[in-house]
């Protein structure tokens, strides 16, 4: 059920154009990630929401094949 | 979602003041995410609530729908949802969630 870094980039990436990815395989399995998201559609969100912003663009595999995603998401400097 | 975990939900959430949906007990934790939600709601001397939903499937999922967040831990504050653990923890580390639990009378360590 594990998924590579390169898959949740592009789905991060697609789901939210211009975004800056950068993941982290936090325990080399393939199955712990770390994310962090950062765009400009941001901007004024709420954090939650700027985390189901995400989460749709991960279309679902989040809690299911993507079990463990640390999220921090943020506006450009 | 089911009408009756909805409104149990919705039960719990609007009745407590802080409550935390979790995988497990805060005593012990079965996921390393509700673990790290509890130690911050611990660190900062809140009392809260806590729902093990591996107790209860129809509030496991239910509580996805709830909120329209796919993953557990879930924190909820006066009938609010906050967010999952690391939502919790950037407000931790910016004392924003110290400053949110305090205006509901939980006392900061």
């Amino acid at each position: 059920m594990a998924m590579d870094a390169a898959e949740i980039e592009t789905l991060i990436r697609t789901g939210i154009p211009g975004a800056t990815v950068e993941i982290t395989d936090l325990a080399g399995d393939g199955d712990h990630y770390a994310a962090r998201v950062v765009s400009e559609s941001f901007r004024g969100l709420p954090r939650v929401r700027q985390h189901q912003a995400v989460y749709a663009a991960l279309g679902g595999r989040m809690g299911g094949a993507l079990h463990a995603l640390q999220l921090t998401t943020a506006v450009p400097e | 979602m089911t009408e009756d975990a909805n409104a149990r939900i919705d039960e719990i959430v609007k009745g407590n003041e802080i409550v935390l949906f979790m995988k497990g007990s805060p005593l012990f934790p079965q996921c390393g995410f509700s673990s790290r939600a509890v130690a911050i709601l611990q660190h900062l001397g809140a009392e809260f609530e806590s729902v093990d939903v591996l107790q209860d499937q129809a509030i496991r999922q239910g509580i996805k729908a709830y909120s329209d967040w796919p993953t557990i831990p879930q924190l909820y504050v006066h009938g609010e949802f906050v967010g999952g653990s690391d939502i919790m923890m950037e407000m931790y580390e910016s004392g924003e969630l110290a400053e949110l639990l305090q205006k509901d009378g939980a006392q900061a360590n």
